[in-house]
Order: structure tokens, then C-alpha cells, then sequence
């Protein structure tokens, strides 16, 4: 890459998955890190028996992740050629596993917000 | 701990708040003209100056010829003779990428007057201009190869990836039925200048793949015609390839320069220094010579010395200027320089002319340089691929130093030929990349 600007960034984002669905994704994301701050903040606390509940969910989120991108590029496990793939691997699977513990998380105490205070 | 919770909250917001409040790289106020400009081709290189030139420009009259109502995404044809992508992949209409303030001319030019300063179209509509921008790509010489002819693509084990997206999708069907049934894989290039170098050798790769894959590789012998001594013209990725080529059991010949088919007796004729030598096939990728387009071959612009037979714009390798036209560039295919027929040297090349036509119009002199770059995502398998960038004096030039290495067959490498690249291009047409 010549120029790795931010604009750049966005504009290959955008063609890669169309402006809508594009904005529509970050939109997501920001409004689920939005309200992963809201309860925390509303609790005080990161309630450590949830988020411990949540975190078994990790596994699923990164082996999902990692799957998800195979899938897309018509490739497999067995195409890990160096340390690079194999950092990219870890880095999509930490990325599933962070985002769906995180987004379970908020839903849950979203949906079922704490009777008392327990962190 | 409530504090430092609410410490890194804050933190992390601040810092997230940064990020988006990062400002956008500041545009240069447009450049008054009444210029007008003329670019013939919408392709790559066409549609991505037209971009920025509108942007870069304001009240300059830019006109682009083109008759080709379709816009070929060139570097997904691997990946449709692959199986790996339908034909639409490659397919957009080439009103989708032209500003709103550029007009579009659907027609072929059919003469260029330089001393005139004027392009006639075959319709005969005549553009004046003061700027042209030759970005009209090159001819695939079919005819060149005696016996063949594309609507044999798909049958008989001929395949010809290089012709569109259908004959893409054809010789998939082509090389597909090879790799069940096996035999004699024939592979090649022409010994012209020509579109992407690797892919001949991409093609070679995939097909080897998926007789693996199926179990058929004990089935068959994949021969590489190679044009010259080598099969690369970066040497050290040319030893690079030799070494994969003899691990994925490849016979090479080389000096061999296809001339003719015989489609029933499935024997390829090749030009060899020890005069026409017969190979047989039961699957062939012909990649016919590839030479400008006739309009520029009858016209002043091609170098006089060097290519003749190829008819390239003589530009002077650095700024793309024309060397006896000031006011002309040559760019993407086109233009006469040792390296560069490919998308990601047309990505590093428009910005150039972009920067010394907007220059000479403001009245300074234009500082960009292009340096040859090149970049080759040169797939060994379904999976994996080598990420090569090199420049014009055959230095690798690697995007990504210490991280991405060019010479290693990488899962990483194919992530971006199979995900980032058409994206990249796409914005490299709308001029944000």
C-alpha cells in the first residue's frame, strides 16, 4: 500500500461490503460497545458470575469467527502457511471470542438486569 | 476498583472519540480551467483518472471514449477459471464508475491526430482536445494463434482465461473435466509484453491443485511453455517459482513460443530456436500476444525503436508524459514501459498523471514519480499465495516488510486476493484509493 489512510480504509470497506451493510455493521458494533459501557457503568460493575457465564461462550464466538472467514475464501486450517497466518487466525478468533462474550454479556444484562448489586 | 473501572472507561472513550474525530486527509482546493480533456478508455486506469480529475479540477471539460458498455473486473478471471467465482463476478457496466461531470463518449476512437490535438471516434465525432490521456489497454491477438479461435473455448480441452469473464467460466469447465479425466496439461505465455505476468503461472498452480484434490494428479504431466530462459522476469522470483515448479513435479521447456493449434490431433506448434516443435495436450490455457490497440499502432504515439512489433505509447517511464507529446500520458496497459500491465501498477500509476496534468494546468511542475511498481498476488493453490511487488529495476518492494513475506506461500496473501483486492480496485475507480 502506497497511502494507508483512514479515508482509504473506509472506502475499501465500503466497496467491500457495500455502504449500507457497511455502516449498518459499525453502527452495530458501536451500539453494542455503547451499551456494554451502559450497563457497567449502571452496575458499577462488571459482574464477574455473568461475565464469567458469557466467557463460556467465547470458544463458540472465536471457532465461529475463524470458520466464517474460511468459508468466505474458499480456504481451510491446512493453508496456515507462516507465523503471520498463524497470527491472523488468533487475531479473528480473539476478535469472535471478545465480541460474542461481550455482546452476551450486555443482552443478558440487558434482558435480565441484576435484582441487587453483586459485584 | 470502581475508579479504575471508571478510569479506563473514560479512557477508552476518549480514545475512541479520538479515532473517530482523526481528520480526513485535507483535499487540495480544486484548480480553476476550462481545460479540455479527452481520455480514451474507461477502464481501470480511465475511470479512476476521470475520478480524481473531476475532483482535482473545476469547470475543465473531460470527455471519455469508450464503446465497451461492460466493465471487466480483469483480475477475477483466475479466480472464475478457477471455479471459485461466477462470471458476474468480474461483470459492472462502465457507466457505474464515471462521475456525473465527465462525458462519456460510447464509442472507439479510430484515429488519434497529435499535431491536431484531436481524436476522431468511429462514429466519426471529432474531440478537441488540450489534455489526452491514452488509457485504452491492449489487444489479446487471437488470431495470432493459427487453429484456434474463442468459440472453441470450454470443449476439446481448450481453455483461455485471459479472454473475458465467459471464456473464464469456460475454460473452468475445461480444466475441471482435466483434472477428473488427466492426461497432458499444456501451459504457457506469449512472448510479448503482456497483462499480469503470473497469472500464466497462477493458472498452472490451480490446475495442479485440484488434480490433488481429486486425487487425478498420478493421472497426468503438466507441462510450462516458457517464452524465454525464465519464467519470471524478477529473478529472484523466478528461482522462486523454479523451486516450486520442480516441487509440484512441473516438466518446463523453455524458448517455446505458441504458434498454432491443431484441436483435432490436440498438438500445440511452438516456435523454438530449434525451429517448430509439436507438444501434445489434453487440456491448453492459450495466452495469445497482446499488442496496443490498432488505433494507437496507426498512430504517432507507439515508441519508434523499442516494442515495434507491440506498438506501446512512448512515455517516459517515471511521469508516463509522452515523450514527443507534451500534453499526451499513456497509463495502465497502454503506456511503454518495462513493467506495469496490471491493476495495482494502474493504482500507483494514476496518481502520477493525476499530479502533473493538475500541475501543468496550475501552472507548476508536477513532483510524483512511478517507479515501476507491481504487485502480483501469485496464487500456488486454492488457499494460499505469494504477495510479490516489485519495481522496475526487479527490487521486491513489500507493502508490508517483517509482517507479510513476498516470497512465502501465505494464507494471508490469498485473504487479500480473495477479500481486499476487488474492493480496493472498486475504490481505486471511484478515485478514494
Amino acid at each position: 500500500m502506497k497511502e494507508m489512510t483512514l479515508g482509504t480504509l473506509l472506502a475499501v470497506f465500503e466497496e467491500m461490503f457495500g455502504p449500507v451493510l457497511f455502516w449498518a455493521l459499525v453502527a452495530a458494533a458501536v451500539a453494542v460497545t455503547v451499551a456494554f459501557i451502559y450497563v457497567v457503568i449502571r452496575d458499577r460493575a462488571i459482574l464477574s458470575s455473568r461475565f464469567l457465564r458469557a466467557e463460556l461462550l467465547a470458544p463458540v464466538g472465536a471457532v465461529a469467527a475463524v470458520a466464517f472467514v474460511m468459508m468466505v475464501t474458499n480456504s481451510g486450517l491446512g493453508d496456515i502457511g507462516g507465523p503471520i497466518d498463524v497470527i491472523t487466525v488468533i487475531g479473528i478468533a480473539l476478535a469472535g471470542a471478545g465480541g460474542l462474550t461481550i455482546l452476551v454479556y450486555t443482552l443478558a444484562e440487558l434482558l435480565f438486569p441484576p435484582k441487587e448489586r453483586d459485584g | 476498583m470502581q475508579t479504575n473501572r471508571r478510569q479506563f472507561l473514560s479512557l477508552a472513550a476518549g480514545a475512541a472519540a479520538l479515532a473517530a474525530a482523526a481528520p480526513a486527509p485535507t483535499r487540495a482546493q480544486p484548480v480553476p480551467t476550462n481545460a479540455r480533456i479527452v481520455i480514451i478508455g474507461a477502464g481501470a486506469a480511465g475511470a479512476s483518472l476521470a475520478n480524481r480529475l473531476s475532483d482535482r479540477l473545476e469547470g475543465a471539460q473531460i470527455t471519455i471514449v469508450d464503446g465497451r458498455t461492460e466493465h471487466w473486473y480483469q483480475p477475477g478471471f483466475t479466480l472464475i477459471a478457477a471455479g471459485l467465482k461466477s462470471g458476474d463476478y468480474s461483470v459492472t457496466q462502465t457507466t457505474d464508475w464515471l462521475p456525473r461531470d465527465v462525458t462519456l463518449v460510447a464509442d472507439y476512437a479510430a484515429e488519434i491526430d497529435p499535431e491536431a490535438r484531436r481524436v476522431t471516434t468511429v462514429g466519426g465525432t471529432a474531440l478537441d482536445y488540450d489534455f489526452l490521456i491514452v488509457a485504452n489497454g491492449l489487444t489479446l491477438d487471437w488470431d495470432a494463434i493459427e487453429g484456434f479461435s474463442l468459440d472453441m473455448v470450454g470443449e476439446n480441452g481448450i481453455g483461455a482465461h485471459y479472454a473475458g469473464p465467459a471464456h473464464a467460466e469456460a475454460t473452468w469447465r475445461a480444466m475441471d473435466r482435466f483434472t477428473d479425466e488427466g492426461g497432458q496439461g499444456l501451459f504457457l505465455r506469449p512472448a510479448t509484453e503482456m497483462k499480469c505476468a503470473g497469472a500464466p503461472l497462477k493458472y498452472t498452480f490451480l490446475t495442479d491443485d485440484y488434480a490433488r484434490r481429486k486425487g487425478t494428479r498420478g493421472n497426468m504431466e503438466i507441462t510450462y511453455a516458457a517464452h524465454s530462459k525464465s519464467l519470471f522476469g524478477v529473478p529472484i522470483v523466478n528461482e522462486k517459482v523454479r523451486m516450486l515448479f520442480e516441487d509440484r513435479g512441473f516438466t518446463t521447456v523453455h524458448d517455446h513460443v505458441l504458434r498454432a493449434i491443431d484441436p483435432g490431433a490436440k498438438t500445440a506448434t511452438f516456435e523454438t530456436p530449434e525451429g517448430p516443435t509439436e507438444l501434445p495436450y489434453d487440456f491448453i490455457n492459450v495466452i495469445p500476444p497482446q499488442r496496443a490497440p490498432e488505433v494507437i499502432r496507426n498512430s504517432p504515439l507507439p515508441w519508434a525503436d523499442r516494442w515495434v512489433d507491440q506498438g506501446w505509447v512512448e512515455v517516459d517511464p517515471q511521469t508516463l508524459r509522452h515523450a514527443r507529446y507534451p500534453e499526451v500520458f499513456g497509463v495502465g496497459d497502454i503506456a511503454g514501459v518495462p513493467k506495469g500491465k496490471t491493476a495495482a501498477s494502474v493504482k500507483w500509476q494514476v496518481p502520477v498523471v493525476e499530479d502533473h496534468l493538475v500541475a501543468q494546468i496550475a501552472g507548476r511542475e508536477g513532483t510524483e514519480t512511478y517507479n515501476g511498481y507491481t504487485s502480483c498476488p501469485l496464487i500456488t493453490r486454492v488457499g494460499r499465495a505469494m504477495l510479490v511487488e516489485f519495481d522496475y529495476n526487479n527490487n521486491l518492494t513489500p507493502s508490508f516488510p517483517g509482517m507479510i513475506a513476498p516470497l512465502e506461500e501465505l494464507w494471508i496473501s490469498w485473504l487479500m486476493k480473495e477479500v481486499a483486492l476487488k474492493a480496493t480496485y472498486n475504490a481505486m475507480l471511484r478515485g478514494r484509493a
